[in-house]
């Protein structure tokens, strides 16, 4: 039994963290929320990287790789605060038979629109040119002309993340051709943005206690802060272990319950997702709460992690069956 | 990353298993909690069963007796006997886990021989002699002292949350030989003998009601200097050895017996009546116990990782700390809930030691020692915040 990623998911991850780090400097994102939060060119760089294709198999053009490094790769994105709609696109790469592949290429972008009662809301409307409909326990594929459909009578909001576009639809959403598997799959990806949206905060509020100074002293040396930023990471850490553990039972679906582990990770990930970025805000004081920081950005996109394939409610439900 | 476990790990599985069923119908109830002898007599003897079949010391290293098991192993041993019932080490604790560890890296061959295979067999009961009353959290101001007096140590002072203190016959003990030097470097580890002349050890009761350690009075004892552990002064060095032999499976038993109890409680809920139907009906509660359900699975999933690490570079990881503030929340969570589930009935304290009786009150109780003993959540929180994520010291 070894539960340490390997060298090449190492490696992997190295490497996505200098992509994000290149492309997505605290200044972009600055720049990106005050206009249209993603660029079809910074989408385009994403799937030329690899992003939507590293689960497809080699002879299609993938790196055929698992879902352990989907999660680790997801990880990274939601730590840089990459926007975008990358969990519905990744999913569609996957389900995706056709050559060429356009979820994959970054032609085709596909965004989630969440079954019930109207109005529905979906995210990076004008990014977006397909529509997966989450369902209860499933997903959708809404076929091209009624997603341009949909996405043309949609309207723009005011949205709560300026990294996150919002429209509006008061149409009634169909329910798509099933994607087998989808729903869980995203709930794991969706955990691991959370995992690292939480990482990210962490590692902001981390070095402003470090630099900060109050009462003579780095506002990290007081216990009120540095037990604030202990929390923080044992959220971290249990939540890391259940996205992993996760990702690890999608490619391995004999060890355990899949939809089990998948509920854990995104339970975790969400409760750890919005108490790093509660305490992110916190630790920065008076300057937390304004736009020039980054720490509301990574809580507003906690906030909005949170309502899709599933809430951390509804699979605290689901797991509460399996007792 | 495999989560499978190799073809030499589930053979280990399956000798265990094949073991544990032949022998566990033979072992009896464990006596009452405060039949301090009945206990002795009782985990000794298991600690004799699995000495004669190979199980003692399972991580110890094999030229001293132990069976060189492998982290993974270990979790594995763990898994199996708290998941059939099987006596835990009990009494054996402190010589087995803290005492033993640290004669392997530190004592002379002398010392080892005459104490290591008597921990092993399960013939000689070891306690521990660190916090004081002066000299909790902050473990180095410790201030038992120690005069050379010829070839002994005259020791005087006190120690307390001392665990069988009245039952060992041996005590892993701190004291201080300089009081001048900085406090970290005064100290000397020594093997002190608990049936020597001026030892008078005194239970505590706590607050379940049981007498689970001691406070130990010191009054001018005399302990050879042959019985000192590494140099004079470098104590604190000695009885920090033992925390880096610990490899993130010290809470296995408790974890998987906490999972169990999730199950209890779930159990609970759907037999408890309210005013309409069963408190299982109840969603909120339902989601309160997922949630509490989803913590346990992935601490367990922690541990994995956290044992996967030790099995690759042989020391434990920091996690150590992450993992105990989050079990001592999560477990604390899972009491009270439970105990409220309970209602009135949780007004009775069961005699009964065993944790997933459906009866909560007692783990209640036990719950608030997860957040004080071997090092408070506090202590956890300052280790993360300063040797994990760097921040700045507060002394």
């Amino acid at each position: 039994m070894d539960f340490e990623l390997s060298d090449d998911q190492l490696a992997l991850k190295e490497g996505v963290q200098a992509f994000c780090q290149s492309r997505f400097s605290s200044e972009k994102l600055h720049e990106l929320a005050d206009s249209q939060a993603m660029t079809r060119q910074l989408w385009g760089e994403l799937a030329e990287m690899g992003v939507f294709s590293l689960g497809l198999p080699e002879e299609l053009g993938g790196a055929g790789l698992g879902w352990v490094e989907a999660v680790v790769v997801f990880e990274e994105l939601g730590k840089y605060l990459v926007p975008g709609p990358l969990a519905a696109t990744y999913l569609l790469a996957m389900q995706s038979e056709g050559a060429p592949n356009k979820a994959a290429s970054g032609e085709e972008i596909a965004t989630l629109a969440v079954a019930g009662e109207a109005p529905h809301f979906i995210e990076h409307p004008e990014l977006a040119n397909a529509i997966l409909v989450e369902g209860e326990e499933e997903v959708g594929l809404v076929d091209g002309p009624a997603s341009g459909q949909l996405l043309e009578q949609a309207e723009v909001v005011p949205a709560l993340d300026p990294l996150t576009p919002v429209a509006k639809l008061e149409a009634p959403l169909p329910p798509g051709e099933i994607l087998e598997g989808a729903w869980q799959q995203g709930a794991a990806l969706v955990s691991a943005q959370q995992l690292g949206l939480a990482a990210g905060a962490l590692e902001q509020a981390v070095a402003y206690a470090g630099e900060r100074k109050q009462f003579g002293k780095s506002i990290g040396q007081f216990q009120a802060v540095k037990h604030l930023c202990a929390d923080m990471l044992t959220a971290v850490e249990v939540a890391r272990a259940a996205v992993y553990y996760a990702g690890a039972l999608l490619d391995d679906p004999d060890i355990a319950d899949v939809g089990r582990a998948v509920s854990v990770a995104r339970i975790t990930a969400s409760e750890a997702a919005e108490l790093c970025g509660r305490h992110c805000v916190q630790i920065h004081g008076g300057m937390g709460y304004t736009w020039e920081m980054d720490a509301h950005l990574f809580l507003k996109r906690a906030w909005v992690l949170d309502t899709v394939f599933g809430t951390a409610d509804t699979h605290a439900e689901k797991l509460a069956a399996f007792c | 990353m495999d989560l499978r476990f190799t073809p030499e790990e589930l053979a280990f599985r399956q000798q265990l298993v094949d073991w544990l069923e032949e022998v566990l119908p033979s072992v009896g109830a464990p006596p009452d909690r405060m039949d301090w002898a009945g206990r002795r007599e009782y985990d000794c003897a298991w600690q004799k069963m699995l000495y004669d079949a190979g199980y003692a010391g399972i991580n110890w290293p094999k030229e001293y007796g132990g069976r060189g098991a492998t982290p993974t192993e270990h979790l594995i041993f763990l898994e199996e006997t708290t998941k059939r019932g099987a006596p835990y080490v009990g009494m054996n604790f402190v010589g087995l886990l803290h005492a033993g560890p640290t004669l392997i890296q530190e004592a002379k061959d002398e010392q080892k021989q005459r104490h290591l295979p008597r921990i092993l067999k399960g013939e000689e009961i070891w306690c521990q002699g660190f916090s004081e009353p002066g000299a909790g959290s902050d473990l180095a101001s410790l201030q038992t002292r120690a005069f050379r007096d010829g070839d002994d140590y005259v020791v005087s002072g006190q120690k307390i949350w001392t665990s069988f203190g009245h039952a060992a016959d041996y005590c892993e003990l701190l004291v201080r030989t300089d009081t001048e030097a900085p406090k970290h470097r005064g100290i000397t580890w020594l093997i002190c003998p608990m049936d020597i002349p001026g030892i008078t050890p005194r239970p505590i009761r706590t607050i379940v009601g049981s007498e689970e350690f001691c406070e130990v009075f010191f009054d001018e004892v005399r302990v050879p200097v042959a019985n000192r552990v590494g140099p004079e002064n470098d104590g604190w060095r000695v009885a920090m050895v033992t925390f880096s032999f610990e490899r993130g499976t010290a809470f296995i038993s408790e974890q998987l017996t906490a999972m169990a109890q999730v199950a209890e409680l779930a159990e609970l809920a759907k037999k408890v009546t309210r005013r309409s139907g069963t408190a299982w009906e109840d969603a909120a509660l339902r989601k309160e116990i997922g949630r509490l359900a989803a913590q346990l699975d992935a601490l367990w999933a922690l541990t994995l990782r956290n044992v996967s690490q030790a099995q690759r570079t042989g020391v434990p990881g920091p996690g150590g700390s992450v993992f105990k503030l989050a079990f001592a929340s999560a477990k604390t969570k899972l009491c009270d809930l439970g105990a409220k589930l309970q209602g009135r009935a949780a007004l009775e304290l069961h005699e009964s030691d065993d944790p997933t009786s459906g009866d909560f009150t007692e783990q209640r109780l036990y719950a608030l020692s997860l957040s004080i003993a071997a090092g408070t959540s506090q202590i956890q929180r300052n280790i993360i915040g300063e040797r994990i994520l760097g921040l700045p010291k507060e002394r």
